[in-house]
């Protein structure tokens, strides 16, 4: 018996709108920190409309062959007895007209997409706005604002609506800078200097994340980006300005004590005004007001910041900090509870 | 009638050893290809399966990160170079002579020299899991990572020796099919009447000896940067990481479409045969095959979008990407109008065809989505990127190399694979592969990287990690049952006959496991379909192909029971053991590189030449000169 039309039609319909539910139902969350179907800036905007545009191209056209490849596939089966059928080689208008309808679709997508790119990737060569210089290393970020005079790691302010300009630097190997809602990313190289914009239209606090593997603890090099109202941002670039705060506990002292000598702390961390000017680990300055510690993978707490002095390496592999800390230098658990109570003063 | 017999006396174990060590023909050459890179694929398997066990719940520590590191950089490795490509070769191997009518390929002895060379490099690879670890920067291996500052184990030495190694392999066994296709189809072959397995074939092979010559410039660099301190990507004096990628991306593009080409040719037979049509636009399926070899080639930087080649780039690569398209859609639609109309049997065979077709839809679909480069700049390093690949490699290679496998399977071996588990087979494969690789395009939206070893619980990407997890395990099964139907239908499976499927081309003609000549005559050919039109003798016209004025009646001139000229000598070369020896001289050239040990580069290299003058001096072919 031959199945009916029917019955080939709603396999056809169902089918393929498995997949398209499934990708709706299950794909589209754009509340999750790194969504970027949450677009809170003009280049995720730009980037998020593109993709909507291309995605419902794409899928009118999945829904339309799959749905005729599968009506056929339950329309012609082979039934007892059945003289050959028809042996049709071809057909050259049908040939030359599927060539030339995807060219036309792919054409109109084009339009679209030349234009947000043009928008995107054409940096004007005066740079309005806010500049900042990253530089990535294994496995953290630096973030230098030369107007501004800040030097910070691993947290990123800007003022909301403002354009602003990354310089991408690597003194190692290549990494990826990426802020999911704000937009698309750009790769950190060694020797070539890009420059990517970005700008929050909403105030608050965004998560990025190194894109491009980069070696061991690829997976935990991540940092925060957040956006303040302009007189947040210009108090936050006043309190970074600022000396670094004086230990004011006598647990903190001693940790201060601990950081300057047996910790051999000062050999990679900077805090202004002290004597700490090491360069291979993060500007500690004001680490006490970041909201994550060691590229942000945990809260910065005193707990975690115990955890981390005690055993970076544990917590996460291969950094650079855990080469001395926890190998040539052990540090009791009184000297790691002081230096954290140092560390997390430094507002 | 002629009766050849080519007697094998093999009556020890060591004598079947020895046969097989010494092997030239086509068809053992290509069991032993498909054998060892079905092993491999299940290497590469383990490797996925524990990446996947680590990545179903948020930090987790079943392995440490660097190990997680190496398994994907080697999941990727050994899934390309280890498993796709010699699979693909496996088939070039047994059906191309079969195909175009011939003895053997054009260079048995450098046939058997491609197998060993290749499986030297397989296991050179593999030998670093237990020598120090295995590569740890990813297949792709961006500098400067790769540098001796960042990598200063042999991880990438290996890596980069045993590419260096299997593109030997891969070149010689593309010239070769080169060769074979160009000269030695039978009689009456011309150019548009080849089968479209042949073709792709072909097309695949310009390819490789074409692509391999890049990346052999750009690993020679790595490996000089490492042993000998060459600075092409020591960026401390200067050198450009770059220049690796651009290196890498214009072989690493064209490799995509030697995976999938294949593939595509695959199911170009398979579909006609189950539908009992023609191939629909044969024509147009071979001319857009090439316009994707010659585009291939101008679209590597879309691998680069996010590297800041500025916009003028950007845009010449997202216009030539997304015009790639076309010819790939053409490719599609004619498949489907092969099946429109059709008589469809769904035996295993066809139902992984038609998978592949219904899958490769999606990763096609995907492919054209990143190809806009500035939405891309989202997706690019995400798992929305793991998601396409393996929509294209899996749901588009794997799928169609299982279907060649069951298709040809009987051909090869004489038996049949069992139905019911082949059946079963498919829907577990369909339905894991799936639930493994849908999800990804979500959680790659969702902002996850590939190639994180682990993620924070907050990020919500556990569910469907979840639910990835549990697809690979359904893949397996899938693969377990596989693996028991071939081997129990190698010993039991149903007798096949010479022709189980009413097929089209010639290897349907001859008996089923082929004699070691193939062709008792050399067949002459008509027509694209030679075999069917023999047996359906045109009762509906002209058939494609056939030229206007045929000599004679065709009835009485069947395909293949007449040969062009009576040959009363059979040519059938003489095994040999001097490909194993060359390939042997590469494997310890290849470990002294590995070790920057120089003496054994020498003796490696000696040895390689000793084997390459005795096999230029050993006689060809054994003359068996039979009359009858
Ligand atoms: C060998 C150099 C080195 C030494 C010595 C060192 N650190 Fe670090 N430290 C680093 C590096 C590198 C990082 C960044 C690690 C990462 O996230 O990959 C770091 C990170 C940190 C962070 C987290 C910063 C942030 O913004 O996430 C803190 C806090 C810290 N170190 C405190 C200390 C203290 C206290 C000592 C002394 C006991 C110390 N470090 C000794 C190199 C060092
Ligand atoms: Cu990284
Ligand atoms: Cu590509």
């Amino acid at each position: 018996m031959r199945p009916h039309w029917l019955l080939a039609l709603i396999a056809a319909i169902v089918l393929p709108g498995i997949f398209v539910a499934w990708m709706i139902w299950g794909g589209y969350e754009p509340n999750l920190p790194q969504s970027t179907f949450q677009a809170d800036g003009p280049v995720g905007k730009l980037q998020k409309d593109l993709f909507w545009i291309i995605f419902w191209s794409a899928t009118v056209i999945f829904v339309v062959i799959e749905g005729i490849f599968v009506y056929a596939i339950f329309r012609f089966p082979r039934r007892p007895n059945q003289p050959i059928p028809p042996q049709t080689h071809g057909h050259q208008t049908l040939e030359i007209g599927w060539t030339i309808a995807p060219a036309i679709v792919l054409a109109v997508v084009a339009v679209p997409t030349v234009s947000a790119l043009w928008q995107i990737y054409n940096v004007p060569e005066e740079k309005a706005g806010l500049a900042i210089e990253v530089r990535a290393h294994q496995w953290w970020w630096e973030f230098k604002y030369p107007n501004q005079g800040v030097v910070t790691a691993n947290e990123v302010h800007m003022p909301v609506g403002t354009r602003v300009h990354f310089t991408l630097h690597s003194d190692d190997v290549i990494h990826s800078f990426w802020i999911p809602k704000l937009g698309g990313k750009l790769d950190v190289i060694p020797n070539h200097s890009n420059v990517i914009w970005l700008q929050g239209d909403e105030p608050g606090e965004y998560y990025g994340q190194c894109a491009e593997f980069c070696g061991e603890a690829h997976a935990f090099m991540r940092f925060r980006a957040v956006v303040d109202t302009q007189a947040d941002f210009d108090k936050w670039v006043a309190a970074q300005k600022a000396p670094a705060s004086a230990a004011a506990t006598g647990a903190a002292t001693t940790g201060e004590a601990l950081f300057m000598g047996k910790g051999a702390c000062t050999a990679c961390h900077t805090v202004a005004g002290t004597n700490a000017k090491g360069v291979i680990g993060p500007n500690l300055t004001h680490v006490g007001s970041r909201t994550t510690i060691a590229a942000g993978i945990m809260p910065n707490d005193h707990e975690n910041l115990v955890k981390w002095l005690s055993d970076p390496g544990g917590i996460k592999p291969g950094n650079k900090m855990a080469t001395v800390i926890g190998k040539s230098i052990k540090l009791t658990p009184d000297e790691v509870g002081a230096l954290a109570t140092y560390v997390q003063g430094l507002k | 009638m002629a009766s050849i017999a080519v007697a094998r006396r093999e009556s020890t174990f060591w004598d079947t050893v020895w046969g097989w060590v010494t092997t030239v023909d086509h068809k053992r050459i290509g069991a032993l290809y498909g054998i060892t890179a079905f092993i491999f694929f299940m290497i590469g398997g383990v490797e996925a399966t524990l990446m996947r066990m680590q990545l179903a719940r948020p930090e987790q520590t079943l392995v440490s990160p660097d190990v997680f590191n190496q398994l994907f950089s080697m999941h990727g490795t050994t899934m390309i170079f280890l498993a796709i490509m010699p699979l693909g070769a496996a088939f070039f191997n047994i059906i191309i002579p079969l195909q175009v009518g011939a003895r053997d390929v054009a260079f048995p002895r450098l046939n058997a020299f491609s197998y060993w060379t290749f499986l030297a490099g397989g296991l050179l690879l593999n030998s670093s899991w237990f020598l120090g670890g295995g590569l740890n920067a990813g297949w792709f291996a961006y500098s400067p990572l790769t540098g001796l500052t960042y990598n200063p184990g042999h991880g990438v030495d290996f890596w980069a020796v045993s590419l260096l190694v299997l593109g030997t392999a891969s070149m010689a066994a593309a010239f070769n099919f080169i060769v074979t296709i160009v000269n030695m189809r039978a009689p009456g072959m011309s150019l548009t009447r080849m089968p479209v397995f042949t073709w792709m074939t072909l097309i695949v092979s310009i390819l490789i000896v074409t692509a391999f010559p890049v990346i052999t410039v750009a690993l020679i660099e790595l490996v000089f940067d490492r042993a000998f301190g060459f600075n092409f990507f020591n960026v401390f004096a200067g050198g450009d990481p770059l220049l690796w990628q651009h290196l890498f991306w214009v072989f690493g593009h064209p490799e995509v479409y030697i995976l999938i080409l294949p593939a595509m040719g695959i199911v170009s037979e398979v579909l006609p045969v189950f539908s009992r049509k023609p191939l629909f636009g044969y024509p147009f399926i071979i001319f857009s095959g090439i316009a994707i070899g010659v585009m291939g080639w101008m679209v590597w930087a879309h691998h680069m979008f996010t590297v800041g080649m500025g916009p003028v780039a950007n845009t010449v690569f997202t216009l030539t990407t997304i015009t790639i398209a076309v010819p790939t859609g053409v490719k599609i639609f004619n498949w489907v109008a092969t099946v429109w109309g059709g008589q469809l049997t769904l035996k295993t065979p066809m139902l992984f065809s038609l998978g592949f077709i219904a899958m490769f839809i999606i990763g096609g679909l995907s492919g054209l989505m990143h190809a806009v480069s500035p939405s891309d700049a989202q997706q690019s390093d995400t798992y929305f990127i793991v998601a396409h690949i393996h929509y294209v490699l899996f749901g588009g290679a794997i799928f169609a190399i299982f279907s060649g496998i069951y298709y040809w399977f009987p051909k090869a071996t004489g038996r049949l694979m069992n139905e019911t588990s082949g059946k079963i087979h498919f829907w577990l494969t369909m339905i894991g592969f799936n639930l493994t690789f849908f999800p990804m395009h979500f959680v790659g939206l969702n902002g996850m990287p590939r190639r994180i070893a682990t993620y924070s619980a907050g990020m919500g990407w556990d569910f469907w990690n979840m639910v990835e997890t549990v697809g690979a395990f359904v893949i397996i099964a899938g693969i377990l049952l596989f693996l028991h139907n071939f081997f129990r239908s190698l010993r039991k499976g149903e007798v096949a006959g010479n022709d189980p499927w009413d097929g089209r081309t010639l290897e349907w003609a001859i008996p089923s496991p082929p004699p070691e000549y193939n062709f008792e005559r050399i067949p002459v050919v008509h027509s694209r379909d030679p075999f069917w039109e023999q047996k359906h003798p045109h009762p509906l016209g002209v058939p494609a192909g056939a030229s206007q004025q045929r000599p004679g009646n065709r009835a009485q001139q069947p395909a293949v029971a007449h040969a062009a000229e009576t040959h009363e000598v059979i040519h059938i070369p003489s095994p040999s053991y001097w490909p194993l020896i060359t390939a042997l001289g590469n494997a310890i050239a290849g470990y002294s590189l590995v070790y920057r040990f120089i003496p054994g580069l020498f003796i490696g290299g000696a040895l390689t030449m000793f084997g390459l003058y005795s096999w230029y001096m050993e006689p060809t072919v054994k003359h068996e000169n039979k009359k009858h």
